[in-house]
């Protein structure tokens, strides 16, 4: 992991260069076969799996739990396959600790019954090591008793709303904080934001982000005011009233916590009624150029998003994973911010092992604080005790194309705070 | 000996001492706990498929909305055991300690006072059971004392549906909303996530489940369930015959709902969490599959239906991740095709005739074939009156006759 060379300068035949640069960090392919068996040997299964894991000498097996059918499909799927790139890039390198990694996929079917039970079913019977999955809060509220009882490892990829710590999961998305406050400080400072409507979709993330939005900009950081506050149930597709309200009361800022479907409408309703990037300043924290897809860069462009992780990025890191990602699914595939944090959950979950050398949950549990990964293609990040994921907030502005220009970037790593005080 | 024999066949009580001896020793000395659990979990949608064929098998009302009830019982259960699980000491990290966690993060700061009932088992028990039939009451007794029937009673069903999954989902502060009821450990200190507790459990669903198909036997054949049958053959005769019509159907509703409730019920405490997801109208088509896969006239079928539904659910969806839906379907439409009256249905044309022919000579009082003691008041060709098409007559005349259950 620590070994940065260019993997172009290398000389290998194409076959072995895809392989490399699938593998990023750039490890001579010939010499994998033997380094395997001699990392093998030097963690004997006995060892490294003291708790009964589906671990041998030359395999470990993984979970997979996502939704492959159903509402949720189209937002999952940019999980499924970052995770699967991941993993082909790891075991290309040699897998974990010497041994192959192989996944067991489940399909939640967007039915958080079925979460829990396909959850059980990987931990009890398949005993994996650990699972990467989930995407809504729901899946993840009804899979989390099985993980604490059966004592399992979930690496879970979407930003959220926090309010959550767990032994068993590690969050490498960001929780609201992370994603919200800098935002905001970024609209007051640069675009002189004075007054925001907050509008959101109906459920738990969008109500806890904007109590926090409300608290930020009320009274911790003395933004503003709130000129307006309004959520509309998942699905909703009729803005009308929500465009009157805004038309009324002429805020500085839109604060949009809007999600799946209603997104389309939202900004295709906005545009028609002449609400555009021109004349507004609209701040979402729900769209990334996944939903921009659906929305259309049309409707959208000039208006910002506020998140960890665009495509753009211009850095090594992320070009290498970007040109990954498009050899494996295709040149117009897109990805967004929570399938970058998809792919973090592999890499995260290895050096967590090779540093506690052991794939037992507790002890993986323990030795995930402090675990950094240079190589992620948001840049530099780190694990904090509380499992969450130290990382730097962006802001980006959508473009035409479907993708956003970063114009802003917090200096630092912000410290994820799931339980925020002040702001509850 | 030969009386008990001819009691067993009479009853139907052979049929429904298989089920219980597949469900209560056959299951739990070939699986593990795990597949154990998810079998008690297919059990609670039975109950279901169960009060479905009372409700729509013999009382010729189909409801797409069982799904209500089902999440209505589950909700109570789920209330009463989030409440335990939030006690001062765990929740210490809230705004508001002691209150379930989603009202916390919903700004409320005390719980509501609908919500203190449930404080006490006793009385979260009886909501479980009474609430779902009040509601069920209300509902029928509103609809069919007006005649709505038939297809308009099966839409207002399915809008019911809607209108509690919105007012679930948008009260999420009281609800939990989207993400249901989670995270729920124990009964009166008693942990329901441990191994002995599963099975203790299973037994506990297995049981109650036996005890509503004899209760549900024991109406059909009662006089109440042949006029509950006449009355879904023929409406108009049995009103004319001075019978309140609609009454009897509300009891059908509401035995139905009873039934879906205590399935609820018995899922949370099994699987640990109540969402939406199980109110609405997906899941209540899908436990009207059940029933139609097991044969909607057989308490036994549907039980068989709802066993055979999940197992191809889980099975598929492992196996072949990728297609499993197309293989569902393919379930579905291959069973309603090539057996209209489900499994039920497909034992009776093809097993049994071959068992009484077997079985004729030594037991030929008990085994007599079916359609020749038909009462005469009841019509063969009834099922013409639903669905349209004349079902094939082995299954009806059956049912009517009361030689299965």
């Amino acid at each position: 992991m620590a070994d940065k060379k260019d993997p172009i300068q290398t000389p290998l035949t194409d076959e072995q260069r895809r392989k490399v640069l699938m593998g990023m960090a750039a490890m001579p392919a010939m010499m994998m076969p033997g380094m395997a068996l001699a990392q093998a040997a030097q963690f004997p299964t006995a060892k490294v799996n003291t708790t009964k894991l589906a671990v041998t000498d030359t395999e470990v097996v993984v979970g997979q739990l996502h939704s492959a059918t159903g509402t949720m499909a189209i937002s999952e799927t940019g999980s499924i396959q970052a995770e699967q790139l991941a993993i082909d890039q790891i075991n290309a390198m040699g897998g974990v600790l010497g041994r192959k990694i192989r996944v067991i996929k489940e399909d939640g079917a967007s039915d958080w019954p079925t979460f829990a039970e396909k959850s059980k079913k990987l931990l009890v019977q398949d005993k994996v090591a650990c699972v990467f999955g989930c995407w809504t809060s729901a899946s993840r509220k009804a899979v989390l008793p099985i993980f604490e009882k059966e004592n399992g490892m979930l690496y879970y990829p979407t930003f959220y709303e926090g309010l959550e710590q767990s032994k068993n999961v590690i969050y490498t998305g960001q929780e609201a904080t992370q994603q919200i406050l800098y935002g905001l400080d970024w609209a007051a400072k640069e675009k002189k934001a004075k007054t925001f409507f907050l509008v959101g979709s109906d459920y738990i993330w969008p109500r806890t982000s904007m109590k926090i939005a409300r608290k930020h900009i009320e009274s911790v950081a003395k933004l503003g005011k709130v000129a307006g506050e309004e959520y509309y149930p998942l699905g909703h597709t009729n803005f009308n009233s929500l465009i009157n309200k805004i038309k009324l009361a002429k805020p500085d800022c839109i604060f949009a916590a809007v999600v799946g479907g209603s997104n389309v409408a939202f900004y295709k309703q906005l545009k028609a009624a002449g609400i555009t990037a021109d004349k507004q300043f609209l701040l979402t924290i729900s769209v990334t150029e996944d939903e921009v897809l659906g929305i259309g860069g049309e409707n959208i462009a000039g208006f910002y998003s506020s998140m960890k992780y665009f495509q753009s990025l211009d850095n090594a890191n992320n070009k290498a994973f970007v040109e990954a990602f498009k050899k494996a699914y295709g040149p117009k595939s897109v990805i967004g911010d929570v399938t970058q944090a998809g792919y973090l959950g592999p890499w995260i979950w290895k050096a967590t092992v090779e540093k506690a050398g052991s794939f037992d949950v507790d002890k993986i549990a323990a030795a995930s604080g402090g675990i950094e990964l240079k190589t992620a293609p948001e840049g530099y990040v780190k694990v904090h005790d509380n499992h969450h994921l130290w990382s730097k907030a962006r802001i980006g502005q959508a473009q035409l194309d479907g993708q956003f220009k970063v114009v802003a970037e917090s200096p630092e790593l912000i410290e994820p705070n799931p339980f925020p005080k002040g702001y509850q | 000996m030969d009386s008990i024999k001819s009691w067993l066949a009479r009853s139907g009580m052979g049929s429904v001492l298989i089920l219980a001896l597949i469900i209560v020793v056959v299951f739990p000395l070939t699986m593990d706990l795990f597949r154990l659990n998810l079998v008690g979990k297919y059990l609670t949608y039975a109950f279901v498929a169960v009060g479905l064929v009372m409700l729509w098998g013999y009382g010729g009302v189909l409801s797409l909305g069982q799904g209500v009830f089902f999440g209505l019982g589950g909700y109570m259960m789920a209330m009463f055991m989030k409440l335990e699980a939030s006690d001062p000491e765990t929740t210490k990290i809230q705004s508001t300690p002691g209150i379930p966690d989603f009202m916390d993060w919903n700004q409320i700061t005390e719980l509501p006072l609908w919500w203190e009932p449930f404080r006490h088992l006793p009385l979260a028990l009886l909501a479980v059971l009474l609430v779902p039939t009040v509601l069920a009451f209300i509902i029928s007794f509103a609809m069919f004392r007006r005649r709505v029937g038939g297809v308009y009673f099966a839409i207002i069903t399915q809008a019911v549906c809607l209108i509690l999954t919105v007012l679930i989902v948008g009260q999420q502060g009281y609800t939990g909303g989207v993400n249901g009821i989670t995270d729920l450990k124990t009964i009166l200190g008693w942990d329901t996530r441990t191994d002995e507790a599963k099975y203790i459990l299973y037994f506990l669903n297995a049981g109650l489940l036996i005890a509503a198909i004899l209760l549900c036997r024991w109406i059909q054949l009662s006089k109440l369930g042949t006029l509950l049958l006449a009355m879904r053959d023929k409406e108009d005769r049995v009103r004319f015959s001075g019978y309140d019509v609609s009454m009897f159907k509300v009891f059908a509703f509401c035995l139905a709902a009873m039934l879906s409730a205590i399935g609820g019920a018995m899922f949370v405490l099994q699987v640990g969490f109540m969402s939406p997801s199980l109110v609405g109208i997906v899941p209540s088509i899908e436990m009207v599959i059940f029933a139609a896969v097991g044969g909607r006239m057989s308490l036994v079928g549907a039980v068989y239906g709802a066993l055979l539904v999940n197992f191809g659910k889980t099975y598929f969806s492992e196996s072949f991740p990728d297609l499993w839906l197309f293989l569902m379907a393919a379930l579905f439409i291959g069973v309603v095709l090539a057996f209209p009256n489900g499994l039920a249905g497909l034992y009776e044309s093809h097993v049994k005739p071959r068992l009484g022919k077997r079985k004729d000579k030594p037991a030929s009082g008990a085994n007599s074939t079916p359609s020749s003691d038909v009462p005469p008041a009841i019509p063969l060709h009834s099922g013409a009156s639903h669905g349209g098409k004349p079902l094939a007559r082995t299954a009806l005349p059956d049912g009517v006759q009361g030689t299965s259950a």
